[in-house]
């Protein structure tokens, strides 16, 4: 007792320390935005803006801005068609089991571990034959295609908690695999619809590789954009920063309004079974 | 009456039920079919493009246009031979541990301590989470800045007489010889790392937290009433039961390691010395602003391979966990 009474006030410490550390990057991201430039040197990075400056908000947003409604151009579709095929694929290999389903199940999922750099030769080549490369819907397609093993694990886990005797009873009923799904699985699946509709969300706002060998300049989506401004010459880094916030922006709201899902949504990913 | 019922329901029941079996086999497979177009989807383009990628790797497509000559082993060869891929190798080596090391441990205390009826735990808990929501470009471009040689960090370190030249620095600690390069840990890598471990660490402490919340709080009173004090009810209880926790934490966190590209290239680049170059750098440099797409594809395989080693067993048992 004596020494959780000594040691509640010390973890206290600890945390807002490491609290601290968390929120530095956010604290130095922000003060620098609202600096105007001849304020942003490097020995003053810690010092609040003795006025508060908006136009390298202005700046980068006038930049970045076809950047990012080619982001939402490429992230909402390659959602919502990934979450429809993960929702179909999980319910088929949890309630419409074949033989050899679960092996297959395992080599889908080998395609959300492997280093995207080992599929991209060919995938560009594929887009150029198609006619995709360099498209918003080419990115849409490559991000459908492997988000597949993800959508479909996250699916089948969640489906794997509604209990088969209420597809048994459905089956008895008459009902068939379309039916089944359209009236039992469909409606009991929202929280499923969430969780991996924020998961694709924020991996394919935020990610990078296949945004940056597939798309070149007036199609490249926001992380590409955010990337190049500090490409330039000179580094503008309260521009650059206020870049940076209004890259991460749409998923930090995100974060902030679900954040519960999103954490359900890492955990099913890690976590089998 | 009755018997005629009876004598009526036996004549419909095995049609019912031929009909209903006819059913079940259309069903399943109208329900295969409904997976088909992915199952063709991943072989094509995860195991069809991976041999391809495999067999570019074994050509001499060196330039711009295709060849697809067979060149042997010649891209490996040539890989284990270069100065910037052995620097890589490093490179790769260290990160992944210093990184899956602070990961594991931070998180896992952090969940301990989290674990203690914090006040405000879900303020705590939503602060340390927040950076896995952004993106590996925006954490490389903002502490970029922050490790600048020159900036705050180390104007405040220098009072305690420390100077830092965090990602420039090219010297590596405790190096000696080995092929071509000097083996040891590049102090450059260590910038990188903190700004992989803040990303990271709430990831590992999601997990952790998960893992402490199954296990039974009796389990802990049970401890308790045996007069175990609370440090050790952790050290002989709490913490073996989150082995598994901390197994998937090494092998989500290694794969992560061996493909990381993004942060790298948003922060620091290959650096000075390639001091901070791994392989997913080196692969996008060959193969898009060099064309060295043979050498590309072989840093790919090389690449797919490390991740395989740990992910194939993973998968393999959680496959068994689960029949």
């Amino acid at each position: 007792m004596a020494l959780s009474r000594l040691s509640k006030p010390l973890l206290y410490v600890l945390l807002i320390a490491l609290c601290l550390f968390f929120l530095m990057p956010i604290y130095v991201m922000l003060v620098t935005s609202l600096k105007p430039l001849d304020q942003v040197t490097l020995s003053e990075m810690w010092k609040l803006p003795t006025v508060l400056d908006f136009s390298s908000y202005s700046t980068a947003f006038e930049k970045l801005l076809p950047n990012l409604l080619n982001s939402f151009y490429l992230v909402i579709p390659a959602t919502v068609i990934s979450a429809l095929l993960g929702s179909l694929n999980g319910y088929v290999l949890s309630k419409w089991k074949f033989k050899g389903a679960d092996i297959l199940f395992t080599l889908i999922l080998f395609g959300m571990f492997i280093p995207y750099q080992s599929i991209l030769i060919p995938m560009i080549q594929f887009l150029r034959d198609v006619g995709l490369y360099n498209t918003i819907p080419g990115l849409v397609f490559v991000h459908v295609v492997y988000g597949i093993p993800i959508t479909t694990l996250m699916f089948r886990n969640f489906y794997a908690s509604i209990p088969d005797e209420m597809i048994e009873s459905a089956k008895i009923d008459g009902a068939g695999f379309l039916r089944i799904f359209r009236y039992i699985i469909l409606p009991l699946s929202i929280t499923g619809f969430v969780v991996v509709a924020i998961w694709q969300f924020t991996n394919i706002w935020n990610e990078f590789l296949f945004a940056v060998t597939i798309t070149t300049s007036e199609q490249q989506p926001i992380m590409v954009a955010l990337q190049n401004l500090s490409g330039s010459q000179i580094v503008q880094w309260n521009v650059q920063m206020a870049g940076a916030l209004l890259a991460a922006l749409p998923t930090l709201l995100v974060y902030i309004f679900l954040g519960k899902y999103f954490v359900k949504g890492l955990l099913a990913g890690s976590v089998k079974g | 009456m009755e018997p005629s019922i009876t004598k009526q329901e036996t004549v419909v029941l095995p049609a019912a039920r031929a009909r209903k079996k006819k059913k079940m086999t259309a069903d399943r497979l109208l329900a295969f079919s409904f997976i088909l177009p992915s199952i063709v989807l991943v072989a094509i383009f995860v195991y069809g493009f991976i041999g391809w990628t495999g067999y570019v790797s074994l050509s001499n497509w060196n330039t711009l246009v295709p060849d697809f000559s067979f060149a042997g082993l010649k891209n490996y060869i040539f890989l284990f031979q270069d100065f910037r891929f052995q620097a890589d190798l490093r490179n790769t080596l260290i990160f992944t541990i210093l990184f899956i090391a602070v990961v594991a441990i931070v998180g896992q205390l952090l969940a301990i301590f989290l674990d203690q009826k914090i006040r405000g735990e879900s303020i705590f808990r939503n602060i340390f989470f927040f950076p896995m929501a952004l993106s590996f470009v925006v954490t490389g471009v903002v502490w970029q800045w922050l490790l600048n040689p020159t900036t705050g960090v180390n104007l405040f370190l220098k009072k305690f007489g420390l100077e830092s030249m965090w990602y420039t620095d090219t010297n590596i600690l405790a190096g000696f010889k080995v092929g071509k390069i000097e083996f040891g840990v590049p102090v450059a890598i260590i910038a990188v790392v903190i700004a992989a471990v803040w990303q990271m660490t709430g990831f590992s402490l999601a997990m952790y937290l998960a893992g402490l919340r199954a296990i039974p709080e009796e389990l802990k009173e049970a401890a308790r009433m045996d007069g175990a004090s609370e440090f050790t009810i952790y050290r002989k209880v709490i913490i073996p039961l989150l082995k598994p926790i901390t197994v998937s934490v090494i092998i989500i966190m290694a794969h992560i390691s061996l493909k990381i590209f993004d942060l790298i290239y948003a922060m620091t680049g290959p650096g000075a010395n390639f001091v901070t170059d791994v392989p997913g750098v080196y692969m996008f440099e060959a193969t898009f602003r060099g064309n060295y797409y043979a050498n590309g594809a072989a840093i790919a395989i090389i690449m797919l391979l490390s991740v395989a080693i740990f992910i194939v067993p993973y998968l393999i048992s959680s496959r068994k966990g689960e029949s």
